[in-house]
């Protein structure tokens, strides 16, 4: 089996008391950590794009400035993939909304927001970036998919690539199928081995294997089953604890088994 | 630039569209000219405008064991496979390479989001989607792949692709890496995606929605009409099909400029053009045919033709077909795909359907009648909402040799 590597070089985190990785590393150390950050700030936006721009956008773009900041490069030479299982669910709610009453009152604002590839949109746009820019789904394997996308644009592009995965949370009658309570956003920095002042080096091999159930303090066990983006956990938590191993799903019935190097 | 890539085998495709189902009904619409556009009888309530519509979708429920799965988007999708021998091709594959050997990448705009706006039109007292709607698998944009992957029983990397307008064009790129890292030995592409309000009523939101038949490329142009496509191809490397024709090269890039008008001078439109064409290893000179998003919106088509002018001599032929087909959004990149590789097989320049005075910007490329010649290297340019672009190079086998 080949194995793909690429080289960590910045992690982005938002979740409901975590505005940051750090502050994964101090749940998991039995300390909470009780911020409560209740709309992502997006200081990556310009202030007029920032009033534009849905939920789902300014999640993606928080965890996006994260860890660009981490990694120290330049965003404009970044490749990126973003993906999301559900895309902007507040958006998707109002569009059925209106078109079940009064189709023609649909905001074209509203609708130019609901691609899937919004996020990628602003972004871009804000950070000045005409490399490839991707948006992608896997419904609850949306992680592990898009990871998979990322690794192999460092492999054989030989480029670093920033890997957003974030969902909001639903709202309105869509709640009940897609179960999202609350919202998820994880971001990463990856390049080309040995990257610069790397965090980690990740060697990805796909396996038929599917990932088992994690054990986890709380509150993250909450955040898994309440977004399904969450599922980069499987990754972010054994980088926090500088584990040797992780492993996810990159499609229903294929798994991904993700060795970790630390430096020195 | 990017490094020149090996090319890979084609090895099956098949599309249905208003110009309806496979190969064959394709072939002949492109040599008469026939476009497949109708008054919008399709939205959930009037909107007056011109559709693509596939017909015959209504009447192809899914066989029992995909009924989880039903919905108009995944319908088409069926109704799609089952053409030219394409689910045959792919069974081929999967036992040759195996079920975890075989990649599967579809692009699509909307999935099956005429569900749910189906389910908000039909809540249940308790305001709730009603009972026979409430399957969280087909309220996810995944929804499409995730029904191929159960439907094709394929178990490798399985993705779905959503860049708006661009998806099924980018599907090629992501399978063409798999294949080159050694990862997997074959990968099923496309997209498909279908008619619903959200599309209709959005793009009529935007103004950009045209009341008769589209027009690309003419100076009076009143912008798009939408249609619906399923189209699929089997990628795999070329000694597993001689003959088949050849992925050549493809390239993206971004605008970085607005979510819903291209960049002015096309600044992204031409990266992802000069990087297909360094991908594929040719000059812009040794290009035989284009296939233009030519949407018929007024931006689209007058920073198209300028790209262009600017990039080919008049012996590269050019034209939209989107006055044949619509405008079939995430599945226009594969659907212009198959075109491309239909019009190479045959030695058809597909007319440029819809026109009457051409717009001053058009230079001599423009093929606005069926042309008949030879095709060795063609192109298809697909471009989308978020500054989204993709090109894809094909070519007949010998000339890729």
């Amino acid at each position: 089996m080949s194995t793909l590597y690429a080289a960590i070089e910045g992690i982005g985190l938002w979740a409901p008391q975590a505005t940051g990785f750090d502050e994964l590393a101090r749940w998991l150390a039995g300390s909470a950590a009780p911020s409560s950050g209740v709309r992502p700030p997006a200081a990556v936006l310009p202030a007029n794009e920032r009033r534009r721009a849905p939920e789902s956008v300014l999640l993606a773009v928080e965890v996006a400035g994260q860890a660009l900041a981490m990694s120290g490069r330049d965003a404009a030479e970044l490749a990126c993939v973003f993906t999301s299982s559900h895309g902007d669910q507040g958006i998707t709610d109002y569009l059925c909304t209106t078109l079940a009453k009064t189709p023609a009152e649909l905001s074209p604002t509203k609708f130019h927001n609901s691609v899937h590839n919004a996020p990628a949109g602003y972004w871009t746009i804000a950070t000045g970036c005409h490399a490839a820019s991707s948006a992608v789904c896997a419904h609850r394997q949306s992680f592990g998919a898009g990871l998979l996308e990322a690794a192999s644009l460092i492999a054989a592009e030989r480029r670093p690539v920033l890997l957003v995965c974030s969902d909001v949370a639903s709202s309105g009658p869509l709640s009940e199928v897609t179960g999202c309570t609350l919202a998820f956003g994880a971001a990463l920095v990856l390049a080309p081995p040995p990257g610069s002042q790397a965090l980690a080096t990740l060697g990805l091999t796909l396996t038929p294997e599917p990932s088992s159930p994690p054990s986890w303090p709380e509150p993250l066990p909450a955040w898994l089953a309440g977004n399904p983006s969450a599922e980069a956990l499987r990754l972010l938590v054994p980088l926090a604890r500088r584990e040797p191993l992780a492993r996810a799903d990159a499609a229903a019935s294929l798994g991904l088994r993700m060795d970790l190097e630390y430096p020195a | 630039m990017p490094d020149r890539i090996a090319p890979l085998a084609v090895s099956a495709y098949t599309a249905a569209s208003a110009l309806g189902h496979g190969l064959t009904a394709h072939a002949h619409a492109l040599a008469l000219g026939t476009s497949g556009l109708r008054p919008n009888d399709i939205s959930s309530s009037p909107l007056p405008c011109w559709i693509g519509r596939v017909e015959g979708v209504e009447d192809m429920p899914l066989p029992a064991h995909l009924a989880d799965w039903e919905c108009r988007n995944n319908r088409l999708a069926w109704l799609g496979l089952r053409q030219d021998g394409f689910v045959e091709r792919v069974g081929s594959a999967r036992e040759r390479y195996g079920a975890h050997r075989v990649a599967l990448m579809l692009g699509t705009s909307t999935s099956s989001i005429g569900s749910t706006e189906e389910g908000y039109r039909r809540l249940d007292a308790d305001g709730r989607l009603p009972a026979d709607l409430r399957r969280p698998d087909i309220h996810a944009p995944h929804s499409l792949v995730a029904f191929v992957a159960d439907a094709l029983d394929l178990r490798g990397p399985c993705l779905t692709v959503s860049t708006a307008c661009s998806s099924s064009a980018k599907v090629f790129a992501s399978a063409e890496r798999l294949i080159r890292l050694g990862l997997v030995d074959a990968a099923v592409v496309g997209g498909v995606d279908t008619l619903c309000d959200s599309v209709l009523f959005g793009f009529n939101a935007l103004e950009l929605v045209s009341p008769e038949p589209c027009r690309p490329f003419d100076a009076e142009r009143r912008g798009i009409s939408i249609g619906e496509a399923a189209g699929f191809a089997l990628l795999e490397r070329a000694d597993a099909a001689p003959t088949a024709p050849r992925l050549l090269g493809y390239g993206e890039a971004t605008d970085a400029h607005h979510m819903s008008t291209p960049h002015p001078e096309g600044l992204g439109a031409e990266l992802a053009l000069r990087d297909a064409l360094a991908r594929a290893g040719l000059a812009a000179s040794q290009v035989d045919y284009v296939n233009l998003h030519g949407t018929a919106s007024l931006k689209n088509d007058e920073v198209e033709a300028a790209l262009l002018g600017r990039t080919f001599a008049p012996r590269t032929r050019a034209s939209s077909t989107k006055g044949l087909t619509g405008h079939t959004l995430g599945a226009a990149g594969i659907l212009e795909a198959v075109i491309a590789l239909l019009a190479m097989r045959d030695g058809v320049v597909p007319g440029n359907v819809g026109i009457r005075t051409p717009d001053p910007a058009c230079g001599p490329s423009f093929a606005w009648q069926t042309e008949r010649r030879e095709l060795r290297v063609v192109m298809s340019n697909s471009f989308g909402f978020g500054g989204n672009n993709a090109c894809l190079v094909f070519a007949r086998s010998e000339t890729a040799a």
